[in-house]
């Protein structure tokens, strides 16, 4: 299984974020805008950092907002938002966030194999950078590989 | 040799880490199984594994275990990885 079609409209740029609540629902807003998710599984995403810290943030300036699989998951969804102020979440290596990438999966077994596609995205150490210094979402889209052409 | 590796809701963070920590592991030339656990499951998981790999955020969470917990800061370093599992495994 690839990576979940990135459209255009599941790319935010240059968000303004006053902390890591507003930051987590930009990315949430992206996934119900493509059409992944409704805003109810934004909130459980946000539930999910509330609950165990801000764990999500597994590299240097990026948090992957996610939360179980569930009746508020559409489809299997992946969103990017950058912000145009780094946000603090509080992890102690981590911080501060600059890029968000949202993943809303309907079911917990069948997405490994799009993770590791993920992986193979982030593996590159300038990827990070790159998406956080985006200026437009077709860039994104690229770094992602994936472009109009596909949808 | 069982690792496992545990995140707060058993996917998503915890596959990425399963994803790059058998890349480590390959690199390293060590046969191991990796499980992805949530907190609520760490506990039966980690009974019989040797290694716990997980977020600085989430150690607390593990509480008592016989595995060696392994705080990994950057989870699409597989570097990191290998250096952190190399240390551990004493190899």
């Amino acid at each position: 299984m690839p990576l979940p079609h990135l459209p255009l409209d599941a790319i935010t740029i240059g968000a303004h974020a006053a902390d890591w609540p507003a930051a987590i629902t930009a990315a949430g807003d992206a996934l119900v805008r493509s059409g992944a998710a409704t805003s109810a599984y934004t909130d459980r995403m946000i539930e999910v950092i509330r609950e165990f810290g801000a764990y999500i943030v597994i590299a240097p300036g990026l948090a992957l907002a996610h939360a179980r699989p569930g009746a508020d998951v559409l489809t299997d969804g992946l969103c990017v938002v950058t912000l145009a102020e780094p946000v603090v979440f509080g992890h102690p290596h981590n911080d501060p966030v600059s890029v968000i990438v949202g993943l809303a999966v309907s079911g917990a077994d069948d997405h490994l194999q799009f993770v590791a596609e993920l992986a193979n995205v982030f593996n590159d150490p300038t990827v990070i950078p790159a998406l956080a210094g985006a200026s437009t979402a077709e860039f994104v889209q690229r770094v992602f590989g994936q472009t109009e052409e596909l949808s | 040799m069982k690792i496992v590796v545990m995140c707060g809701i058993g996917l998503g963070t915890s596959a990425i880490l399963k994803v790059n920590a058998e890349r480590a592991l390959d690199r390293l030339d060590i046969e191991a199984s990796v499980q992805a656990t949530d907190v609520a499951g760490v506990r039966a998981a980690a009974a019989d594994a040797q290694i716990i790999l997980t977020s600085s955020e989430l150690v607390e969470a593990i509480g008592q275990t016989n595995a060696d917990v392994i705080v990994i800061n950057n989870y699409f370093d597989v570097d990191e990885l290998v250096a952190k599992l190399e240390i551990a495994l004493g190899s």
